[in-house]
């Protein structure tokens, strides 16, 4: 504490409520439960603050829905959050958050992950396809369509989610029967029960043959 | 979640190098269990060593057996053409397990090395001797309908949730490891081990040891195969009990069997002394009643999983009746 306390006075900082100061408290308080982190090392060995900020954050390159980014990000942050609270594309869902539910299904460089049990760091150089990704301007995607058609929601928080483990599940050629659809759709929960209107769905757009 | 560093290995030397300089690492693959884990303060390494980009993803024939990278996607063995032809038992096992979108992540190492889904090891809140040794197991005079009926010990009741190890204890595969020991391979069924009085360890990889895949023999087991997982619901769900079943049956005779169950011990349970009263028998209803009998020896169930001492021999035999084609 008396270290961190000094190189404020150093430094001529009063104290602020920034969560950087909160960090170093913690680590003096906490120190012996938490674990340090990069942040908490820089304030026991008195580094350089701004160095230690950036230390934290590592360069990520992905192209979400056809457009490149060159990102900043923690390396604790999954592919959900960095997608809702950095890029806002909030279409995909945080359902569980611990993959039981499939509400935050995304496809990675075209096959359908979890995106809540994905680091985003560990995606750098891949393309990022979220529910935003699939209409081509007013023309909506055929599974969006089919889903409307068939009314394959009711609340509509899974549906991002269904849809974008639908897409997959026929281009993975697990969409030939109602049973397979079932056993290879089964990944993503539906508590409105929507699930006969999303088998028809499914099965529509598979039997129209078109690419999806 | 609490902050890491994070470290991407190119290299299986590299992250061998990586994980002996930091004795708070971890490797990360597929990472649904290890990231479930660490956003629940389950597990908190300080250090992540990313080898989901290691070298270790081939299928391959050679010799007599089929070795497949540590790295392989669940998905990617359970569409292959060689898996599927030589090893259909793996199959339909890595199909029972998770849903599609979790197999596209998970890989075999990974899924060999996934925690108990315990509900006393997931909730920081309760004891749990795996999670926080000597804190008292909650699940022996607690709620303990999933958990083991053999194996288990005092420590611990937990059991291991993987369907693909249930197929590869079955299946005599092998697993190869690299470490500060150099290369080394480790019989599957030693893979994992019981609680004992250490229910913290799971398998008998040492520290500092990273998996670099599995070899599984050549067997003439492909017709006669069925994995059966018993379950809360149709899919996506863990293993109340499951078995893998595989025969191998000349004019209606057993010549060979092999035989284990998922979902009733700590670690993947083979049937040995069931498979040798197989071999000779005739392929019928009441030689499938009688092993299954057999293979029950020493079970023990607990208040509220008594069920599944009824449940695993009618699964049995169940399973060995798909697999010889009987139903």
């Amino acid at each position: 504490m008396s270290k961190i306390n000094s190189r404020d006075q150093q430094s001529g900082e009063s104290k602020s409520d920034s969560r950087r100061d909160f960090l170093k408290q913690s680590a003096v308080l906490t120190g012996a439960v938490l674990t340090p982190s990069i942040a908490l090392k820089a304030a026991e060995a008195q580094w350089d603050e701004k160095l230690a900020e950036a230390l934290e954050k590592i360069p990520l390159k992905l192209e979400v829905n056809g457009v490149s980014k060159s990102l900043m990000v923690e390396p604790r942050v999954t592919l959900l959050d960095l997608l809702r609270e950095q890029l806002n594309l909030t279409g995909t869902k945080k359902g569980c958050d611990y993959g039981q539910c499939g509400a935050c299904t995304v496809h990675v460089n075209g096959t359908r992950v979890l995106s809540c049990l994905t680091l985003a760091v560990m995606q750098d150089g891949r393309k990022v396809t979220t529910i935003e990704g699939l209409a081509e301007g007013d023309q909506l995607h055929p599974m969006q369509e089919a889903f409307l058609k068939h009314d394959g929601f009711q609340c509509g928080y899974c549906t991002p989610g269904q849809i974008m483990s639908a897409i997959a599940c026929i281009r993975e050629g697990h969409a030939d029967s109602e049973e397979e659809i079932r056993e290879y759709m089964s990944g993503n929960i539906c508590r409105c029960g929507a699930y006969p209107n999303i088998v028809n769905a499914i099965v529509e757009v598979k039997k129209g043959g078109k690419k999806v | 979640m609490i902050q890491f560093q994070y470290t991407r290995a190119t290299a299986a030397k590299a992250a061998l190098d990586a994980i002996s300089r930091d004795k708070t690492a971890m490797f990360i693959a597929g990472g649904t269990n290890l990231v479930d884990l660490m956003k629940r303060g389950i597990v908190s390494p300080e250090r992540l060593i990313d080898i989901s980009r290691l070298p270790l993803t081939d299928i391959t024939t050679e010799g007599k057996s089929l070795k497949i990278g540590s790295l392989a996607l669940n998905s990617t063995v359970a569409e292959n053409k060689t898996v599927q032809q030589k090893q259909p038992l793996l199959v339909q096992a890595l199909n029972a397990g998770a849903s599609a979108q979790i197999r596209n992540m998970a890989t075999v190492g990974g899924n060999m090395l996934q925690r108990t889904r315990c509900h006393y090891f997931y909730d920081t809140a309760l004891p749990c001797n795996k999670r926080e040794p000597g804190s008292g197991c909650g699940a022996l005079e607690g709620f303990n309908r999933m958990h083991a009926i053999f194996g288990f010990s005092e420590k611990c009741i937990a059991v291991h949730p993987s369907d693909m190890s249930v197929a590869l204890v079955a299946l005599d595969a092998t697993v190869v490891v690299d470490g500060p020991k150099g290369q080394r391979r480790i019989p599957f069924i030693d893979f994992h081990r019981l609680p004992g009085d250490r229910p913290e360890i799971d398998t008998n990889l040492l520290p500092g040891e990273l998996i670099l895949g599995v070899e599984i023999p050549d067997n003439r087991f492909a017709k006669n195969v069925h994995y059966l997982k018993v379950r809360d619901r149709a899919s996506y769900a863990f293993a109340l009990v499951s078995v893998a079943a595989a025969l191998q049956i000349e004019k209606k005779v057993i010549r060979d069997a092999r035989l284990a169950l998922g979902g009733v011990a700590h670690k993947p349970w083979r049937l040995s002394e069931a498979e040798r009263a197989l071999v000779g028998k005739p392929v019928s209803e009441s030689t499938f009643r009688e092993v299954a009998q057999l293979a029950m020896k020493g079970a023990k169930g607990f208040k509220y999983n008594e069920y599944k001492l009824k449940l695993t021999p009618n699964a049995i035999i169940q399973a060995l009746k798909v697999a010889s084609k009987l139903v």
